[in-house]
């Protein structure tokens, strides 16, 4: 019924309402409800239930939306080469969205265990976040052992809108999505339970740099909307096919749009956000930003450039081309002289980003096969090693400068050996995931014409696998006592003097922290609890087993693609 | 008298049994000869110290079941036709990519079944005697953990049906050689010695290696059968190639030259690991190789001929040596060389000496291994003394060692008609029948060396057992118990009858030739190279007892000075001071020149390179200044990017 003429049609005198399919929305609206509960479960469940309560409710929405999707994927009602819509055309169900949303769901979950963890460090969420850092109601609520239970309806309409974002099918459709996922995500990178400051500054910042992103996109929709009539992607496709492309408006609407997405994936020059929101982030949110909204956000940017603006591909890829080996190199270069555990790991998310960039300039089924394979691998190790991270403290929380880690190796064999499983994977050594992977988008590149692009990849893999390395050395070859080479000295304060005045007031024990720098305070490894344990095993077995037997994975990835994404 | 001449013998080479796949009984069971002994192995190396009290008896017995198996399978396989005597176990796939196939299948044929009865056989009787030799050492268990690795390892060797396998047991007896020269690696020289062994050894692995890799790529395949099938049909070149390289593998296994310096070290190691390893099998290994591989050198005239004069060579160095050492393992381990030289100059021969090198290497086998075991019970007597010059008069106090190694030294030296006189006497005979002026100079050289062999082993005789006492200060010589005597003694009847009875009796000769092609000849004990052999050895023996048996103590204490000839043969014939001067030194000056460059040039570039990016780095990330505000102009920079190359791309 309704094809092209769903933004143009005011014309039309009987109103038609919308035949929506709501069976193929079922994954979205259960994760929706499950939102909707939590909040009244927070609103009337006793203090004493409710995290428990919230725990259970999240977990078992996400997993059963998770079921629902590989009901979908597997319905006969799916046409074997395309896809649906559904909602009056605004969403589209098809194979390579019904895959990244059964890897956001299954990433999501992960994440979830690793929130729902309080037995290290009584958790990382603030007590009270509305209390001023450092006041006597914060002293209170953290003496009375709370933690804030919002985090999980949060996380939950999070996840609805990444699980839109890849599926929406017209820009504003992805607009809304796209807000969806950002508001709740800047509200937790504000939750850390210690730091508060600095996570508090985090959070700002995101926002700010987020709704600049978002005034972007939306100025790029507008413009797109002005060339081609329409907000449907596949009435922009044929607008841009009749017009045989090249008009100004047409390319700045791309240019703009193109900025908004490539803020959320964090290529460079738009990922100054990243090092400082995931080091403020609670290190949980962090790993849920780093893998889920990377799927979503990649997922919904090969929509654009792939079903909208695919006829075009000539007149945007020298631009992708420019970003992706801006990011690779800057990303990979400025990682070298990090100290800082999280803020390395966010530079090295960076890269992942420009390599995945080089695969999305190949406009090709097999660019978008190795895309998918790519971002769920590297989700699973990016939570693995972020779990790592909420286990090595100290009296100030987590331990994330690197020189804290010295030795590590000997006083938790099995953590460190799992962390320097997780870089080997960031760093493609056969035999983990990452090296398939990096293979796969290298090999859909080079076939796609891209070399220049696979030798800068392939370079700065040699500069990252430089300082993964150095992690592992410091892990395993420095002793505790003695002292680690630190690498930039001179800019290394520069940068962490801000954020160690940020860390200055932010101490838990309500006492300003004399002189961080000076002393080094005890570091400690945790006993990760039962859901850290599950995290990390996840993650170690995911880097393992899909570097060593990755055919079903990959295989699926392929056949997911190989109809790219229904128009 | 002579047998079956040349013009046969071409056409017997030909027509070699074709190899048929087992067809059950015992035979499907041989993958059992080689897991016993490496069960034992896996069991003893695992256990650790709870198996300290009863691991040696484990050790000898999965060699004795090892060589049960193989009994059954000699007298299964004595049961078909001789040219049915071939047979295949398949045991698994091993590598299989692509076109690239490689079976484990076991050969069982006269002679690999001649082998496994003689490494099984011997083997077991040394597990027996290490049990009383190594009563007192703590890593008792450790040592029969190795000698059972080497025993699967050496099996693995011969019974292979294709070169991909025999490397990986040739690998696995060089391994347990080192484990086992290194035992006592507490001792500075021990550690040496087995690192040199090593070393050596790699060299000729890697010629073998190459001769395997080219054989692929030459015939696509590495089992014998095809191998030796097709190797008409390559070209002169690349079969001289592959028997030089073959023969280099053999050179470093059997301590032949160039590759011989390893030996006489090796003698660090306990004397059973020396009897077992470096005298009756591991060392033989090559002489298998030669003789298995004998198409492939019979192909190429130069490769064959090369083989002869190597084992000439090493023949006469080996017996130079062995005049001049005063240690009397040293002295044995020259005996040893030069005995293998024998073999490897037999297997040299062609055809006409295949049998003749197999039955002096099964002898050889026996009496060489008492010789061992007997210079380890005196050994064992005298505080483990092995200066012959410290010795002297030990038969009274040593009756049982002194009558099974004067047995063996008889054997040796080749008194009829004990076994050395048969099978040595077949490879002088094989030579001479050659009739050309090679097979006559070859011959010359054999029998001068059955001189010299006659002299060395009679001063070993002389300065051990007889003359005046030497002996040092708190030296209680006395017999060694049972555990070591009994081995000794079935080794002794052996290295009485074993020759007498391989050659006249049981045909050892034809009992081979379906498999290697070997020509049959009949023993002759009246041949004129026999009666010279007869001679130059009475002569030897009386030169020796003029010089040693009749000497006084105080002139056999010290080691006299002696000619030019001496002292080169008590420093190996200058074979390390060779080794130094020619590959050591220049090695290692390469090294360091590497090493210069690659701190220098390669590392200069790398760390400037990374000088460079660090600095970079450093530059770049104050842009990450942490004010949201210039994070915003950035993005807004970024975008103006982003549109300019959208732009630019329309112009």
């Amino acid at each position: 019924m309704n094809t092209l003429t769903v933004a143009g049609s005011l014309a039309a005198p009987p109103f038609q309402p919308p035949d929506i399919d709501y069976g193929l929305l079922l994954p979205m609206l259960v994760v929706f409800t499950a939102g909707v509960l939590a909040v009244l479960v927070e609103a009337f469940a006793p203090r004493e239930v409710r995290r428990s309560f919230q725990v259970g409710l999240s977990l078992l929405a996400v997993g059963a939306a998770f079921g629902l999707t590989l009901v979908q994927a597997a319905s006969p009602q799916l046409p074997e080469t395309g896809g649906i819509l559904v909602a009056g055309g605004t969403v589209a169900v098809d194979r390579p969205t019904l895959f990244l949303q059964a890897v956001i769901l299954l990433l999501s979950f992960v994440s979830l265990l690793l929130i729902a963890e309080r037995r290290v460090g009584d958790g990382s969420f603030a007590a009270e976040a509305a209390a001023v850092p450092g006041s006597e109601e914060e002293r209170q609520g953290i003496l009375a052992g709370r933690e804030h239970s919002e985090v999980y309806p949060l996380v939950l309409f999070a996840v609805l809108g990444m699980l839109l974002f890849p599926a929406a099918n017209d820009l504003l459709t992805m607009f809304i999505a796209l807000e969806v996922l950002s508001m709740p995500l800047y509200l937790l990178c504000g939750l850390a339970r210690r730091r508060r400051l600095l996570s508090q500054e985090a959070a700002v910042k995101y926002f700010l740099l987020g709704a600049f992103s978002s005034a972007f996109f939306l100025f790029g929709i507008a413009m797109i909307y002005g060339y081609a009539g329409s907000v449907r992607l596949s009435a922009i496709a044929d607008a841009a096919a009749a017009a045989g492309g090249g008009e100004v408006l047409l390319l700045l609407g791309i240019a703009l749009i193109a900025v908004g997405l490539l803020f959320k994936i964090g290529a460079v020059p738009f990922h100054n956000w990243k090092p400082d929101v995931y080091q403020g982030a609670p290190t949980p949110i962090t790993a849920f930003m780093a893998s889920v909204t990377l799927v979503s956000a990649f997922g919904a940017m090969l929509r654009v450039f792939y079903v909208a603006f695919g006829a075009m591909a000539w007149d945007w890829r020298p631009m992708i081309w420019v970003v992706a080996i801006l990011t690779m190199v800057v990303g990979a270069v400025v990682a070298v002289t990090q100290t800082n555990v999280k803020r390395l790991l966010a530079y090295s998310s960076v890269v992942h980003a420009g390599f995945i960039l080089t695969a999305l300039a190949a406009t090709s089924a097999q660019g978008l096969g190795a895309s998918l394979f790519y971002l769920a691998v590297y989700g699973f190790s990016t939570i693995g090693a972020f779990a790592i991270v909420t286990l090595v403290r100290d009296s100030q929380g987590e331990a994330v400068r690197l020189d804290q880690w010295r030795g590590l190796a000997r006083r938790s064999p099995l953590l460190a050996l799992s962390f320097a499983l997780f870089l080997l994977g960031f760093a493609g050594i056969p035999l983990t995931s990452g090296f398939i992977a990096k293979f796969a988008v290298f090999e859909a590149a080079l076939a796609a014409g891209g070399t220049p692009l696979v030798v800068v990849g392939v370079l700065s893999s040699a500069v990252t696998a430089f300082f993964y390395a150095r992690i592992i050395v410091v892990m395993f070859f420095t002793g505790a006592d003695e002292p680690a080479e630190e690498p930039g000295s001179g800019a290394a304060v520069a940068e962490s003097a801000h954020a160690q005045e940020a860390a200055g007031g932010v101490s838990v024990r309500t006492r300003p922290a004399p002189a961080v720098t000076e002393a080094a305070p005890q570091v400690e490894v945790v006993k990760p609890g039962l859901l850290s344990q599950a995290v990390i095993a996840i993650g170690a077995a995911a880097t393992l087993v899909l570097g060593v037997v990755p055919q079903p994975v990959l295989d699926l990835a392929t056949q997911a693609a190989q109809h790219l994404f229904v128009r | 008298m002579t047998g079956i001449l040349a013009a046969d013998s071409a056409h017997e080479a030909v027509e070699r049994a074709s190899t048929a796949a087992a067809d059950g009984g015992i035979h499907s069971l041989a993958w059992l000869l080689i897991a016993f002994p490496l069960l034992g192995a896996a069991i003893l190396l695992l256990a650790g110290r709870r198996a300290d009290r009863w691991g040696h008896w484990l050790g000898a017995a999965a060699s004795l079941a090892s060589f049960a198996v193989a009994v059954a399978a000699f007298t299964q396989l004595l049961g078909y036709a001789p040219e049915e005597r071939s047979r295949i176990v398949p045991v698994y796939q091993w590598i299989s990519t692509g076109s690239f196939t490689v079976d484990v299948n076991l050969l069982l044929d006269p002679l690999s079944i001649s082998f496994a009865l003689l490494i099984t056989g011997v083997g077991s009787l040394i597990h027996i005697y290490s049990v009383g030799y190594m009563a007192h050492d703590e890593g008792r268990r450790r040592f029969f953990g190795y000698l059972n690795l080497f025993v699967a390892a050496m099996l693995t060797l011969v019974l292979a049906d294709n070169f991909a396998l025999l490397f990986v047991g040739w690998e696995g007896v060089g391994l347990a050689s080192y484990l086992l020269i290194g035992f006592w690696q507490h001792k500075p020289s021990a550690a040496v010695a087995a690192k040199k062994a090593f070393v050596v050894n790699r060299v000729g692995d890697f010629g073998l290696l190459i001769a395997i890799m080219i054989m692929w790529s030459v015939f696509g395949t590495v089992a014998f059968g095809p191998v030796f099938e097709h190797i008409g049909e390559a070209d002169q070149f690349t079969v001289t190639v592959i028997g030089l390289l073959l023969l280099l593998g053999a050179c470093g296994k059997s301590a032949q030259l160039p590759l011989q310096s390893w030996l006489l070290d090796a003698m660090e190691g306990p004397t059973p690991v020396s009897a077992l390893i470096h005298a009756a099998t591991m060392v033989t290994a090559g002489v298998y190789l030669i003789v298995r591989a004998g198409l492939i050198f019979e192909a190429s005239p130069v490769a064959q001929t090369t083989v002869a004069v190597v084992g000439a060579a090493t023949l006469l160095a080996g017996a130079i040596i062995g005049c001049a050492k005063d240690d009397i393992k040293k002295a044995l381990a020259g005996s040893t060389m030069s005995q293998i030289g024998y073999m490897v100059l037999a297997a040299g021969l062609g055809p006409i000496g295949y049998a003749a090198a197999i039955a002096h290497l099964l002898t050889h086998g026996f009496f060489k291994a008492g010789l061992f075991l007997g210079a380890g019970s005196v050994m064992h007597g005298m505080n483990d003394e092995v200066n012959m010059r410290r010795y002297g008069g030990l038969r009274k106090h040593m009756p049982v060692t002194f009558a099974t190694f004067g047995i063996g030294y008889l054997a040796i030296i080749g008194l009829p008609p004990l076994s050395g006189y048969f099978t040595k006497e077949g490879i002088i005979e094989s030579a001479w029948l050659r009739g050309d002026a090679f097979g006559f100079t070859l011959a010359g050289i054999m029998l001068l060396t059955a001189g010299l062999t006659a002299f060395y082993m009679s001063r070993i005789m002389f300065l051990t057992f007889f003359g005046p006492k030497r002996w040092a200060e708190g030296a209680h010589p006395h017999e060694s118990p049972g555990s070591m005597t009994i081995p000794m003694v079935i080794l002794a009847v052996g290295s009485v009858a074993l020759g007498g009875l391989l050659v006249l009796v049981f045909h050892f000769a034809e009992f081979i030739a379906p498999v290697t092609g070997a020509e049959v000849h009949h023993f002759n004990p009246l041949s004129p190279t026999g009666l010279v052999a007869l001679g130059l050895m009475v002569a030897g023996v009386a030169v020796a007892w003029v010089m040693y048996g009749r000497a006084p103590a105080e002139k056999l204490a010290t080691a006299p000075r002696g000619s030019v000839f001496t002292r080169a043969a008590r420093a190996d014939l200058y074979g390390d001071a060779l080794n130094e001067s020619l590959l050591m030194r220049p090695g290692q000056r390469l090294a360091h020149a590497s090493v210069a460059v690659d701190d220098h040039g390669v590392d200069g570039i790398v760390n400037g390179l990374a000088g460079a990016v660090r600095g970079l780095s450093g530059r770049l990330r104050l842009q990450q200044s942490g004010f949201a505000r210039s994070y915003a102009l950035s993005m807004f920079f970024g975008a103006a990017l982003v549109v300019g190359a959208m732009l630019v791309v329309q112009l």
